[in-house]
């Protein structure tokens, strides 16, 4: 079985970020960059799968700047086989990579998907739902347990108040959710051997899609600070506070 | 446990300036002589540059002899200095200007560049990789290995992957080892092996105690109307004054409107009432400074120990296989209060060295005397020999004031002022009873110009993988409240710019509360502890702060 796993370049997740002056963005200027944490999963999960003999080939895929052969060379070095990038300069949004992921699985054939449910730098998730839709083939999505057996990928779902078990027919797309395994580190002679997998670069217009912008960011901006709380003294301040001052009842 | 090994021909440990300029010269070498030369370079941050803070004016003149086309390179040094002014701060709103006649020469900048040694470092490595580098970013040189003969083998990387009372996570990673004809020790200020190194051969049985500042800074995005690139600003005087305190302020106009402001306290003071980074948020507060900040955005703040001893504290740099070079020996020049550009220097020659013994057949593990002489014949040693009084005599004045206390001694101070030559005294000795100490009493942050601690550790992105091994390790867990709180009031509660040391108390009784967590590696609780009782090791791999361009 051939495992395919999109992966995401972004700020890392112990950094502070800053809204632009001019409210356009997020400055990420001089900032460390790592791979997405919940692709970091989708990773381990396809490297275990391999280790398992249930996988025979992982292949780890990135949209975006040449840069993002770092964390590329990062799955490599977590066990993935072989890498593709597809390079752009243009900023990327989810239906634009589904698209280009759509036109990847096409090349690649791949039996199982397995992308991180959401990328902590826009919080969109939607990359692996739209892929779903685009393809045709099923989803199970927040993932906490995924097993390959009689020919079908079943997923545990963490869902609002549960779990939800699915059987998914191959191929199928899975997105992680946090407690589907907790990822290696990568060892100095992983990280070397990495250096010499192959990793081969296409443009989005090599696999026949052109990226498009559907949404407009208006503004950025920092959520409001909270101020300080009060303890009231009594429930009758409460309901007059709430009454009188909040105006909510 | 058998830990997985690695053989190279030099492993270079730190990815400082120092470190980055040996391997790269090891591999242009290299190259130019074609004989095989395999390096690396372990640094214990999450990138490149992740653990560097810096002012940093820089003088290229390594530089210009290691990558002599490193304009074309595309090296970050964009903004030269275009103007110099220094200040003597005499209370919190009044200074003195020296005029630059009285500034002596090796502080004048003119031809320097306002760099971010952080981005600089990050182009370095870029550099080495070219050349043929291995660069390990994430991983600790956690301990040295020795051969039978007592020779240096080379380091061994961290376990990842321990819980806090020792045992193993599942995803545990056992630490590797790493062998190396020689290793190159270049962990920057109080490295904790070099630490090691020097104790364990007597490196510095013929010189003075080394000497140490803390130097902490912060970015700031200023408004575009008082930006002047290229601008440097230095001061003494006032606050540190107050306390008994000695120091300098720098401020420097880099690049995209942004100004460097940063504080070096001399870590030689003697009232452990002194807060470091309380002086540090005050002297923002005077309106040499102030002018620029108002209106401003904070945006990064770090802090990081300097070795200051110059000549006179520098320890012996050689032993069987493996040579100490740059901070962590102590190559930083004091009259200039910069050290970038002899620590580059000092790799240089430590490759240069390496690379002839390698043509003379020498397999490794030899002690590189030569080393010493090639040191002692470059540019970088004539400098320190040049400033050798200098950080002694001015322990009363602190950095920057260079010969200028010839001004303030003679204008000021009416000659007033007591030099003395040699410094023999350790920083950590310094300390004097809190109860023999006046108290020093700090304003209150105002969230504008000052800040209090734990949301300015917030903005150096620190994280440490939870549930570790504390790596702020205790010699004797009795001395923080028996000696360290009865006698000095709990000094590593001011002196740690991160907040890292509190005493709570539990079951009505003080405790000292280490939150290694908001550790940002600046070593001064392993330097300043009177006792010398708190001892730093390396945390996991990654861990600490994760600077941007500081
Ligand atoms: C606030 C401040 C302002 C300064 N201003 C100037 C200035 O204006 N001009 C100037 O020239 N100099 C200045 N300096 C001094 C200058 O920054 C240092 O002299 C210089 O950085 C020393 O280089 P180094 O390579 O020896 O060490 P460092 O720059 O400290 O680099 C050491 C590297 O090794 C890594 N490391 C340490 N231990 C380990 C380990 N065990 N395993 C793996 N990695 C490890 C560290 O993370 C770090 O990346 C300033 C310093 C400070 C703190
Ligand atoms: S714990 Fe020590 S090394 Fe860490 S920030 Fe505090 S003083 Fe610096």
């Amino acid at each position: 079985m051939k495992v395919l796993v999109p992966i995401k370049r972004v700020v890392d997740f112990n950094i502070k970020v800053r809204v632009k002056a001019d409210q356009s963005g997020i400055d990420l200027a001089n900032l460390k960059m790592s791979m997405n944490p919940f692709c970091e999963i989708a990773v381990e999960e396809a490297v275990r799968l391999k280790e398992a003999g249930v996988a025979e080939e992982v292949i780890a895929v990135s949209i975006g700047e040449s840069v993002c052969q770092e964390q590329l060379r990062a799955a490599l070095a977590l066990g993935a086989d072989r890498a593709i990038l597809v390079e752009t300069n243009e900023q990327a949004q989810p239906l634009s990579i589904a698209k280009v992921l759509k036109a990847v699985v096409k090349k690649e054939a791949p039996e199982l998907v397995i992308l991180g449910k959401q990328a902590i730098d826009g919080d969109n998730n939607q990359t692996g739902q739209m892929l779903a839709a685009l393809t045709g083939m099923p989803q199970g999505t927040f993932a906490s347990k995924l097993k390959i057996a009689d020919g079908k990928a079943h997923v545990t779902r963490e869902v609002d108040g549960g779990l939800q078990a699915v059987a998914l027919n191959l191929p199928a797309i899975v997105t992680t959710d946090l407690r589907l395994n907790e990822p290696r580190y990568a060892s100095l002679p992983n990280i070397m051997k990495a250096k010499k997998k192959p990793m081969e670069v296409l443009t989005p217009a090599e696999l026949g899609v052109q990226l498009k912008a559907t949404v407009k960011v208006l503004k950025v901006e920092l959520p409001a600070e909270r101020t300080a709380g009060i303890i009231v003294e009594s429930a009758a301040e409460l309901v007059d506070k709430l009454k009188n001052e909040a105006k909510v009842i | 446990m058998q830990r997985e090994s690695m053989d190279y021909d030099v492993v270079v440990v730190g990815a400082g300036p120092a470190g980055l300029s040996a391997a790269i010269k090891l591999r242009q070498l290299a190259i130019e002589k074609e004989i095989g030369i395999a390096v690396c370079v372990l640094e214990k941050g999450s990138e490149v540059g992740a653990h560097i803070v810096s002012g940093a004016v820089f003088d290229t003149r390594a530089l210009d002899e290691l990558i002599r086309d490193w304009k074309e390179k595309g090296a970050p040094l964009n903004t030269p200095v275009t103007r110099e002014e220094m200040h003597f701060y005499t209370s919190a709103k009044g200074s003195i200007k020296i005029p630059n006649r009285f500034v002596p020469a090796p502080m004048h900048n003119l031809g320097n560049y306002i760099v971010s040694l952080a981005n600089v470092c990050r182009w370095l490595g870029a550099q080495a990789e070219a050349l043929g580098v291995d660069i390990f970013t994430g991983f600790a040189a956690a301990e040295i290995l020795y051969h039978e003969d007592g020779s240096i083998k080379g380091v061994a990387t961290g376990d990842r992957g321990r819980n806090v009372d020792g045992s193993e996570k599942t995803g545990f990673e056992p630490g590797m080892e790493l062998h190396a004809k020689y290793t190159l020790f270049a962990e920057g200020c109080r490295g904790h092996l070099g630490k090691q190194l020097i104790e364990k051969f007597g490196l510095d049985a013929d010189s003075d105690p080394q000497h140490y500042g803390l130097g902490l800074k912060e970015l700031w995005d200023i408004d575009p109307d008082k930006h002047e690139p290229g601008l440097v600003v230095h001061g003494a005087g006032w606050p540190l004054s107050e306390g008994d305190g000695s120091g300098g302020v720098f401020l420097y106009h880099a690049d995209d409107n942004q100004v460097a402001v940063g504080l070096i306290v001399d870590l030689n003071y003697t009232n452990p009432n002194l807060s470091p980074y309380d002086e540090f948020q005050r002297i923002k507060h005077h309106p040499r400074i102030a002018k620029y900040l108002q209106g401003g955005r904070r945006v990064s703040y770090g802090a990081r120990a300097i070795t200051k001893g110059g000549l006179n504290s520098l320890p012996k740099m050689s032993m069987p296989g493996a040579l100490l070079i740059g901070c962590d020996a102590g190559t930083l020049n004091v009259a200039k209060i910069k050290g970038t550009h002899t620590a580059m220097k000092s790799g240089m020659i430590a490759a240069e060295t390496i690379v002839s013994a390698f043509e003379s057949g020498d397999e490794g593990g030899s002690e590189l005397v030569a080393y010493i002489e090639n040191f002692k014949d470059s540019w970088a040693f004539q400098e320190l020999r040049a400033s050798r009084n200098f950080g002694a005599a001015l322990h009363k004045w602190g950095v920057w004031m260079g010969g200028a206390w010839n001004f303030i001694e003679h204008n000021i101070l009416a000659a007033r002022l007591p030099i003395t030559l040699r410094d023999r005294k350790s920083d950590h000795e310094q300390m004097a009873p809190a109860s023999n100490s006046k108290p020093i009493s700090y304003p209150k942050p105002d969230g504008k110009l000052s800040f209090d601690k734990l949301s300015s550790v917030f903005l150096s992105n620190t994280n440490h993988q939870q549930d570790q091994p504390c790596h702020l390790t205790l010699k004797d867990d009795a001395v923080p409240i028996a000696t360290n709180l009865a006698l000095y009031d709990a000094p590593e509660q001011r002196y740690c710019p991160a907040g890292v040391y509190e005493i709570v108390e539990q079951q009505g009784q003080p405790q000292l509360q280490i939150n290694a967590q908001n550790c940002v590696h600046c070593k001064t609780c392993d330097i300043k502890d009177p006792t010398q009782n708190i001892v730093w090791l390396v945390p996991e791999g990654s861990g600490g702060p994760n600077y941007p361009n500081m």
